[in-house]
């Protein structure tokens, strides 16, 4: 059935496995199969599956395994671990330049949820002390300037504009004197929706970094993301450099693929996770919760 | 091109081609098993003759013949866009009001996402994009009451077609989509006359999920077609092909950009091509 968990198909499959004493190597192969189809059907790349089974039946078929006493056992924990391993080990947090102010750009496909994620981390680091301003760098999307305003508003939060007549470049120059000159030590910039294809757009990124040159590039990604979600991640960070990723909307129902994706082809750690469309709707990304929510152990 | 026999070997890069397409493991499998059973029947072993097989079945699969029209015949007409969030629904009614107005039809729109921070206006400068009304609340009313207002405006001024706009909202929140739902009751009982269309916006970009999504949204307010955005990324939308062949619901337009051209019509033939570029 496509819409039976992952963990459930994981746990099925493994199941078989703990209820025999030993494994053959066909065995961890049936099994492997299975784990295979469940990451396929949770949207977990194509090539990153490939090579996480590969990673797993090689240490699976060891002696380690076939001789231990509880070998089923034995599969999941590798599972587990290898899995683990590839959501990174430790939660990351935002690095804080020590010249204020912190700059953090925002960056990602259009949708993804960009203007809302960038009002949330304004909103959550405010409440750890810091003085936030937001910058609209955004001057294509219609009313993105208004939106970012008015989710400032609700926030408390100040942005910064300069219209949508203005290169986005100069905008985020701009943005980060006004922060020097009123003491705001963080500053957030939103950009417009691209696609990670968009030569023109993406210069403009760039472009941006080399002026005010951010401590923090985060990619926004839509948690929903299927198969492309490599593509978006390695051009983008190909592109830019990013340092991490936010991942948004894991308040639906999907199964978050996306996120094994992301860390196999860049290895930059999820940051923040959004979980829902209100403005404190923002928390931490826990690798190994992220692992068990998908391993369902 | 190399000359290529039909084997294993190209069954697996078909699959394998599906599957990065996001067509998902349960429809692929089942297009496999149709390929491999239709290939031995018809005594296929050229690989070019196997991917025309191919291709026969996929837009077979997508091929709802009149059903991919717009349902706006005959006058008045209403369409109702729903999705996710973010997945295009406001950016997709201003490219369809300019296409409907060109064809000289009176269109007018209803902004009924009143949630989301600035969703109306950004309506409301598509609305004068293309020169159409909006018919608006303040931000926080009732959705259900701007419909409704829509409606008598559309009545009065004798429109052709109303679009409404919605908010975003994932299908697995029930409140949500109950709101959706009374919606949708409104326009029932004050339009019943009207031909309906309700449109389910889908984002090319978006994996397995967009099934659940199109499962839901049809439980609730019945959507008869699809409009599939973000094409000109490079996601295929390949997901499409499952919602079809399970839920029976076409794609009537496809979204190419965020410019007010970037709207076209659905073509199965095209789809396909695309999904395989010149890969096999
Ligand atoms: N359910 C849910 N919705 C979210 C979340 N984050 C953002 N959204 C919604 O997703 C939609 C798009 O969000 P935006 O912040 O406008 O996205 P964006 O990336 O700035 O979009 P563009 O500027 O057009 O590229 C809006 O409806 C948001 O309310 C989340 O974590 N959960
Ligand atoms: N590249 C591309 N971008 C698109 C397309 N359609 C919409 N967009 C962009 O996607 C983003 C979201 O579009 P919206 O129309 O605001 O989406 P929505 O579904 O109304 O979003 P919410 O109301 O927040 O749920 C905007 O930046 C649009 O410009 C498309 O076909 N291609
Ligand atoms: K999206
Ligand atoms: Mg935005
Ligand atoms: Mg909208």
């Amino acid at each position: 059935m496509v819409f039976e968990g992952l963990a459930d198909k994981l746990q099925g499959a493994l199941q078989k496995l703990k209820s025999k004493g030993k494994l053959s190597e066909k065995d961890v192969k049936e099994a492997m199969r299975e784990v295979k189809l469940a990451l396929l059907e949770a949207d977990v790349n194509f090539k990153v599956v490939k090579d996480f089974i590969d990673k797993v039946k090689d240490r699976a078929v060891g002696n380690e395994v076939l001789e231990s006493l509880t070998p089923g056992q034995q599969v999941i924990k590798i599972v587990n671990e290898e899995l683990t391993a590839l959501m990174g080990t430790t939660q990351s947090k935002i690095t804080f330049s020590s010249k204020p102010p912190t700059v953090i750009m925002l960056v990602g496909l259009q949708g993804a949820g960009k203007t809302t994620t960038g009002g949330k981390l304004g909103g959550y680091l405010k409440k750890s002390g810091k003085r936030p301003l937001l910058v609209a760098g955004d001057i294509y999307r219609p009313a993105a300037i208004k939106q970012l305003q008015v989710v400032g508003g609700q926030l408390d939060l100040p942005v910064f504009t300069l219209g949508d007549k203005v290169s986005p470049v100069h905008i985020a120059k701009a943005g980060v004197e006004h922060a020097v000159k009123h003491g705001n030590d963080l500053v957030i910039i939103d950009t417009a929706g691209r696609l990670h294809i968009d030569d023109h757009l993406m210069e403009e990124l760039q472009n941006i970094k080399q002026e005010v040159k951010p401590h923090e590039i985060l990619l926004v990604l839509d948690a929903m993301t299927g198969q492309d979600a490599v593509n978006v991640a390695e051009i983008f960070n190909e592109k830019l450099g990013i340092d991490g990723v936010i991942l948004t909307k894991l308040d639906g129902d999907t199964r978050g693929g996306a996120a094994l994706s992301v860390r196999a082809v860049t290895n930059k750690p999820i940051k923040f996770i959004g979980m829902g469309e209100k403005l404190n709707e923002l928390e931490p990304f826990f690798p190994d919760r992220m692992a068990s929510r998908i391993l369902g152990m | 091109k190399t000359y290529k026999k039909v084997d294993d070997e190209l069954f697996e890069e078909i699959e394998e081609i599906l599957i990065t397409s996001d067509v998902g493991v349960n429809t692929t499998m089942k297009i496999i098993e149709k390929l491999r059973t239709e290939a031995k029947e018809r005594k296929v072993t050229e690989a070019s003759d196997l991917k025309g097989l191919l291709k026969e079945i996929l837009v077979e699969i997508l091929d709802y013949g009149d059903a991919h029209q717009l349902g706006i015949h005959p006058a008045p007409a209403i369409l109702l866009i729903v999705g996710v969030n973010g997945v295009g629904k406001t950016t997709s009614i201003g490219k369809i009001a300019h296409r409907i107005k060109s064809q000289g039809k009176k269109v007018l729109l209803a902004a009924g996402d009143t949630f989301r921070a600035a969703a109306i206006d950004q309506l409301e400068i598509w609305g004068n994009r293309v020169g159409v009304d909006v018919i608006k609340h303040q931000e926080g009313a009732d959705p259900a009451a701007v419909l409704f207002d829509a409606i008598q405006s559309a009545k009065a001024r004798k429109i052709d077609v109303l679009i409404c706009d919605t908010a975003g909202r994932l299908h697995n929140k029930k409140n949500l989509m109950n709101e959706l739902g009374k919606v949708s009751k409104v326009l029932e009982r004050e339009y019943g006359n009207a031909t309906k269309d309700v449109l389910l916006v889908l984002d090319a970009t978006t994996g397995q999920n967009a099934i659940q999504q199109a499962k839901t949204f049809k439980e609730v307010v019945d959507i008869n077609g699809i409009i599939l955005t973000k094409l000109d990324g490079t996601a295929k939308g390949g997901v499409v092909l499952a919602i079809s062949s399970e839920l029976n619901v076409p794609v009537k337009l496809i979204g190419v950009g965020e410019g007010v051209n970037d709207l076209q019509v659905f073509e199965p033939k095209s789809f396909v091509n695309a999904l395989f570029g010149d890969d096999i």
